[in-house]
Parts: C-alpha cells; structure tokens; sequence
C-alpha cells in the first residue's frame, strides 16, 4: 500500500525534529518518491549513517511498503 | 550463522566488488540497481553482481546481513558502501572513484 506524502515527512520530522523535508512525488502514482532531509542531526555522519537514520524514522517501511524512495541526506551548510 | 548468510558472508569477503541487486548486470530489473550497474560499467570497474531475485533468503538475507532495508547493496573489498543514492551521490562527487583507488581496485578502460 502506498504512503501518503506528508505522512513519511511526519515520520521523519517526529525523529529529526530540526530536519528540513522535501518530498517528491516522482511519478505521480503516491509510490514513488524522492526525499531530501537536511538535518543538524547528521554532522559527522557517513552517508550511510545518515540514510540509515531516515531509514529508522520510518520504522520499517523502508523496503517494504515504501519500495521506491531515492534519499539524499545532508547537513546543514553553516 | 544461516546458510544464506554464509553465503552472502562469503561473496562479500572473496570478490573485491560485490552488488546485490535485482537482475543481473546485462539485465537490470529494477531502474535503482540498473543506475549502480551504469555507474560501475562506466568506471570500468569489474564486478560480481548477484541477482536477489533468483533466491528468496539472499533477497531477505542480505537486508539482515547489513542492516538496510533495500536492494541494490554494493560492498568493495568486504565493506558495505550503501544503496543507489548513495553510490549515485559519491560517483557525482568523484568519492567513488577516490575509494576504488584508495583500496587498490583496479579500474579497466572503459568502452
């Protein structure tokens, strides 16, 4: 089943409270989606870390019901 | 350990660059996996892709194995590098490529 939009910034904000979202719907079907969070939150971290930290906000859907989300992660530039 | 992790141990510890992915490398079946495919082919980089969809405890084993939920996986010399967008991302900014040359992966000329 496809994710709403505003749901998976939802669940991003409620763990990276800082972070800032921004969500695409890359099809136009609600199924695929690219995302762009930039958060405090990932200073220091690897990118893999930082995706793996998205990955935990969204407490598992990643891969399952959210099959199709491209991820870009960074830290804020100053 | 599993079978189907010690498998996936196995590949990822004896093949220098490893990428799990859907489909095979002449046959993507999945537009996330073909984009690492293009990316390795156009470096020239010599890979060993696996097809998860040809084995269900590889598909489910290797999100276990490295603790992130999708497919495509590349590992390089036995460490995990990331998904798509994160090969994408590196190979825009030129880490990709400092990374096969800082572990001694030799690039062949590509076509």
């Amino acid at each position: 089943m496809p994710m709403d939009a505003r749901d998976i910034e939802a669940m991003i904000k409620a763990a990276l409270p800082d972070a800032r979202v921004e969500i695409k719907d890359l099809a136009g079907d609600g199924d695929h989606y690219a995302a762009t969070v930039i958060s405090e939150a990932f200073k220091g971290k690897a990118r893999v870390q930082q995706h793996q930290m998205v990955y935990a906000a969204l407490q598992g859907r990643m891969g399952g019901t959210l099959h199709a989300l491209a991820l870009t992660t960074q830290a804020p530039d100053n | 350990m599993t079978d189907a992790r010690q498998v996936i141990d196995n590949e990822v510890k004896s093949n220098d660059v490893v990428l799990f992915m859907k489909g095979t490398p002449q046959f993507p079946m999945c537009g996330f996996s073909g984009q690492v495919v293009q990316i390795l082919n156009y470096l020239g980089v010599p890979f060993k892709g696996i097809n998860v969809l040809e084995d269900e405890a590889i598909r489910q084993g290797i999100k276990d194995y490295s603790n992130w939920p999708t497919i495509p996986q590349l590992y390089v010399k036995g460490e995990f590098i990331g998904g798509c967008d994160i090969t994408r991302e590196m190979f825009q900014a030129g880490e990709l490529q400092q990374l096969f040359a800082d572990k001694g992966i030799k690039l062949q000329q590509s076509a």
